[in-house]
């Protein structure tokens, strides 16, 4: 009946799935993005981000270059290269373990060392509420990296399952992408 | 066209019937006038897309029902028309052309009007569940009954009103003077009033704010410039000493009661409650909820979350015969 | 061999039902779940209604203390938005869509699953609040800050105790079931349609979930934002809305509205669906303009987002501010008068057959008229300013709600329970439920408006006598008693009809989309083979092979 139209193609069901759920977390983090802005300058007393906050390019720099290992992880195993697959799966998995520890880092100096917590002032509530959002959302990453780690290690990751995969970097790239977001906002217009 | 404009005159007539004295159609002051003018226009402009949309469907209802002798065919199917969807979009956006431009005007008259140098200004600021008035230009201080002169239309001397909160939002709504504003705690707001007849009127908080928001009642009594005046001068006096109740006066300094409520002249100096140094000058207490008579504020003291369960007034510490002498006492406070 | 059943593989125990009801990851049963959960709730809210009109129809009557009246509106309201009116419009979503696209289910089946199941559990969070402290009669911990619970009546200093936390904790569990249904919709619509039903072929109905998928990403986050700031504050001392510290109590205000004014839209979308579903098929006529009716809904969505300030006319934003959000809420109305004008040029020219669906339909398409129209008056910052708060709006939605939502939703029981469970329900018992409805929500809901008018703001648990207010409360009251008989015979009629319904066949309306182009009730597959479609009429095309829609499309 309809043999005369092109053959029927309809995108992937996980890549749908997975901008939906991107769509929603961005809208999210909009809303902590957009009370963190408005209460720039508005704490009544405690430190001020000048004060205690020093810029973390460190980290930053191992997050932004996880998103390039993982493009080159799910690029290998799309070529079915299982082996360079694994390894630069691993980078991305170090690479954001070294960024979820350097903020670990920071909170403890800041909260053992300069008494700031977030109950300090409306500055501590919203950036340890912005920074922790994005944390969290980078550890539930490494939590579904970690699996697949495990799984590729057992050797049970194939060439087929690449596309599972790109779905979860797609995850990893948004994460990445809202870094770029909060520490733009946290530490460079709101210093 | 005129039956339409007669038929709104009198809509319009018969919604200024005092059938209430919170009628948001019988304005008193400018910008509830304002408001008016706008809502019957409004009325009047929704009223006939009503009546036109309505016909239209009554009479798709009636004309297209299957009929009983139908042959059960199918009528012609029509997919859709361009010029039609281009109608009902342009002439509803024309309406809202209209619509916008007229609200936008009225807006900016009410926000944006600027204080005359003559207006009178009072500091209002929501408490659960109490009202209190500030006026700075007097020096005075008083609670739940709020007093402003009239203005005359020629000269207007309106009242300014700034909105603060203590606690919780609140919002001041008396509909006959004005459209509500709200008092919200860290962002002050301002309204204004210029009511044209003296009477007194009638209103009540217009946010939930807890427990007992329903009876956080609104009083304004508007004045002839001399009665306005007058009780100025009456206001700005401390509170009478009377030695024949000086048991009482004695009892509310020395329990709870000075912690929270202010009488000028002695030295409680409470800011949690109303001020009461002209308390017996109020035709209510409780914010309006209960007539201010010797029995009702003796009730009051004793247990006020018999009346206003909820309310933040706690229940003193009194035997009886101090509970009369106190009320003596508070009933010498003109 | 054609003429012989198929054997039934086991017979079934009871504990066999409840397991498979429990474990289920079908998109049928899993909306059969959402449905029946929505209308025990609607039943709970029902009776809290009843007893608030009680203590409302005489002033100061002393039916119900005001703490327990407090609670009763913050439940009322709660549960009808998040444990009603969104599950039974996820419920028939999920039923329904797979079957209108010809998928055999929904593109994720178990976080289906999981979002129904904690969508509910976040129900029963809400209401177990009733059982703690205080103990059951006396309300125990039930919150009682209004269902849009502003800051600082939220903090920890003026909600002590965990009242509050109930209802941030419940809403933030239905979020998250509201996400998931969500992501849900839109890979199922987007990825799992049959051969040759593109997006310009597929039923009205998938396009409106389509849409209200996506306004429910970008508008239940913001609120689960809002929860987690309100936590923040009340566990952990953060000063998201502490004035004291600088913090701001409007935010609040404009994070919640963010979320609150296009999820009435969420809401109402999808009874749009089924309007555009049902009026076709009783006026036995193609959809008038169906490309019209996508870019208003389309449109409606995206206009949707930036009108939410017309809830805060009277907080104290500058004039200008205040304009634009007139003028945003009354560009909003445009596509959806689009909408009415649409269905009626439906109906025009038709041969409309007058059973229980298109009933409540029509009754949809007069009481949807007049709610849009207070809406207008709404949107008028300076008429709100007198009408913000008032009995007036609490008219209103009830008007959009009961009378727009609740009618269609009947509309759709009255449609689709012979799809469901294949047996019709009674129609003289759907018209006695329609007409006593209507005049139950006429009563109630007509007469609401003039309080407002007379300056009766809401969320009072009494009101002084002398205002005006009594009669037109009373009335409202009265009103009440007709709606709550209507839902009795309603709900007797499915019980009955479940049991003894008349059978109903695959197509007892003479329909022309695919979910009827299957058995009453569908088997778990949904279809034997893959339907491919040419048009937006599936079964229209089949039924009428010498004048079939796609030589017109």
């Amino acid at each position: 009946m309809a043999a005369n139209e092109a053959p029927w193609k309809l995108p992937s069901r996980g890549r749908v799935g997975m901008f939906s759920l991107i769509i929603a977390e961005s809208a999210i983090f909009t809303i902590f993005v957009a009370a963190y802005i408005f209460y720039i300058g508005k704490s009544i007393s405690g430190p001020t981000p000048r004060q205690i906050l020093s810029i973390p390019v460190f980290i930053t720099v191992c997050l932004l270059s996880s998103s390039l290992t993982m493009h080159w992880a799910v690029a290998a195993l799309r070529k079915g290269k299982t082996g360079s697959f694994t390894l630069f799966w691993f980078a991305t998995l170090a690479l954001g373990a070294i960024f979820l520890i350097g903020t670990g880092r920071e909170w403890h100096h800041l909260i053992y060392h300069e008494d700031f917590t977030i109950q300090t002032n409306l500055f501590g509530t919203t950036y340890y509420s912005l920074v922790g959002l994005h944390a969290s959302h980078v550890l539930v990453g490494l939590i579904a990296l970690a699996t697949v780690m495990i799984l590729a290690i057992l050797g049970k990751v194939k060439r087929e399952h690449w596309e599972r995969c790109e779905v979860l970097s797609l995850y990893w790239h948004f994460v990445d992408a809202v870094w770029v977001v909060v520490f733009t906002v946290v530490y460079i217009v709101g210093r | 066209m005129l039956v339409f404009c007669t038929g709104s005159a009198t809509l319009a007539a018969a919604l200024r019937n005092p059938i209430s004295p919170t009628n948001i159609f019988a304005p008193a002051s400018t910008p509830a006038h304002s408001i008016y003018r706008l809502s019957i226009f409004l009325l009047e402009v929704t009223g006939a897309i009503f009546v036109i949309v309505v016909s239209l469907l009554a009479y798709a209802v009636v004309k297209f029902r299957k009929r009983k002798h139908d042959d059960d065919s199918e009528p012609p199917q029509v997919y859709g028309s361009n010029q039609m969807e281009l109608a009902w979009t342009v002439l509803p956006v024309l309406i809202v052309v209209v619509l916008f431009v007229s609200t936008a005007q009225v807006i900016h008259r009410v926000q944006d009007a600027q204080a005359p140098e003559r207006a009178v200004r009072v500091t209002a600021v929501g408490h659960q569940f109490w009202w209190e008035y500030r006026y700075s230009q007097f020096g005075l201080v008083t609670a739940n009954e709020l007093h402003v002169p009239v203005s005359d239309s020629k000269n207007p001397t309106p009242t300014y009103l700034a909105l603060l909160s203590a606690d919780v939002d609140h919002t001041f709504w008396v509909p006959r003077l004005a459209g509500k504003t709200d008092l919200i705690p860290n962002h002050p707001n301002t309204m204004w009033i210029d009511p044209q007849e003296t009477g007194l009127f009638l209103g009540q908080c217009g946010q939930y704010c807890g427990t007992q928001h329903a009876k956080m009642l609104l009083r304004v009594y508007v004045q002839s410039r001399e009665d306005f005046d007058r009780w100025v001068r009456e206001q700005q006096q401390p509170a009478t000493s009377d030695p024949t109740v000086a048991a009482g006066q004695a009892l509310f300094l020395a329990k709870a009661c000075f912690a929270c409520h202010t009488i000028r002249g002695t030295i409680a100096a409470g800011q949690v409650g109303p001020d009461l140094t002209h308390l017996m000058s109020r035709d209510t207490i409780a914010s309006g909820a209960l007539p201010n008579t010797p029995e009702n504020l003796r009730q009051w003291v004793h247990n006020p979350n018999a009346i206003k369960p909820g309310s933040l007034m706690p229940v003193p510490d009194l035997t009886d015969e101090e509970l009369g002498q106190v009320t003596a006492y508070l009933l010498t406070l003109h | 061999m054609a003429s012989e059943s198929i054997p039934m593989a086991i017979p079934k125990t009871s504990r066999g039902v409840v397991f498979e009801w429990l474990f289920t990851a079908d998109h049928k049963k899993i909306g059969v779940m959402y449905i029946v959960y929505s209308l025990l709730f609607l039943v709970i809210m029902g009776i809290e209604a009843i007893l608030m009109r009680i203590q409302l129809a005489h002033p100061h009557a002393s039916f119900m203390s005001p703490q327990t009246f407090n609670r009763l509106f913050t439940l009322h309201g709660t549960t009808g938005v998040f444990f009603v009116a969104m599950p039974i419009l996820f419920g028939f979503g999920n039923y329904l869509v797979p079957l209108m696209i010809g998928a055999r289910d929904m593109a994720f089946p178990r976080l289906n699953a999981f979002s129904f199941w904690i969508t509910a559990f976040g129900g029963l969070v809400l209401y177990a609040s009733f059982f703690a402290g205080g103990g059951f009669l006396q309300g125990g911990s039930a919150p009682d800050v209004g269902w849009f619970a502003y800051a600082p009546l939220t903090s920890t200093t003026y909600s002590p105790g965990h009242s509050t936390d109930y209802w941030t904790l419940s809403i933030l569990l239905a979020g998250v079931g509201s996400v998931g249904g969500a992501v849900n919709f839109i890979a199922t619509i987007l990825c799992m349609r049959c051969p040759g039903m593109t997006l310009s072929r597929m039923p009205l109905l998938a396009w409106m979930n389509l849409v209200m998928g996506g306004l429910v990403l970008v508008t239940i986050s913001p609120l689960t934002a809002a929860q987690i700031m309100l936590m923040i504050d009340r566990y952990l001392s953060g000063h998201f809305f502490d004035t004291q510290a600088g913090g701001s109590v409007v935010m609040w205000m404009h994070f919640f509205w963010i979320f609150g004014h296009p999820e009435v839209y969420v809401l109402i979308i999808p009874c749009f669906a089924f309007v555009s579903e049902v009026i076709p098929v009783f006026s036995r006529k193609a959809m008038f303009g169906y490309p019209a009716m996508v870019a208003a809904t389309v449109s409606i969505g995206f206009v949707s987002l930036g009108v939410w300030a017309h809830h805060m006319y009277t907080v104290g934003m500058p004039s200008y501010g205040n304009a634009f959000f007139v003028l945003t809420t009354m560009i909003v109305g445009v596509p959806t008068g689009i909408k009415i004008f649409n269905w009626l040029a439906t109906m025009w020219g038709g041969k409309i057959r007058f059973a229980t669906p298109m009933l409540f339909c029509v009754g949809f398409l007069f009481q949807f008229l007049i709610a849009g129209l207070t809406g207008i008056m709404l949107a008028t910052a300076p008429f709100d300013w007198q009408l913000s708060n008032s009995y007036f709006v609490v008219a209103h939605f009830h008007y959009v709600i009961v009378g727009g939502i609740l009618f269609t939703i009947f509309a759709a029981f009255y449609y689709w329970f012979p799809k469901m469970t294949g047996r019709m329900l009674n129609e003289t018992l759907g018209k006695w439920h329609f007409w006593i409805m209507v005049i139950g929500f006429h009563l109630t809901f007509d007469f609401m408006h003039i309080p407002g008018l007379l300056g009766m703001p809401r969320r009072v648990y009494t009101y002084e006598p002398g205002r005006g207010w009594e009669t037109w409360n009373l009335i409202s009251s009265i009103g009440v008693i007709f709606q709550a008989a209507a839902i009795l015979i309603f709900v007797y009629n499915m019980i009955q009809s479940y049991f003894k319904g008349a059978p109903a066949g695959s197509d007892p309306w003479d329909a022309w989309t695919l979910e009827w182009a299957t058995t009453s009730p569908p088997p778990d597959y949904n279809f034997a083979a893959i339907p491919e479609v040419r048009s937006r009429r599936p079964l229209w095309d089949i039924k009428h092979p010498e004048d079939p829609d796609w030589k017109y499309e």
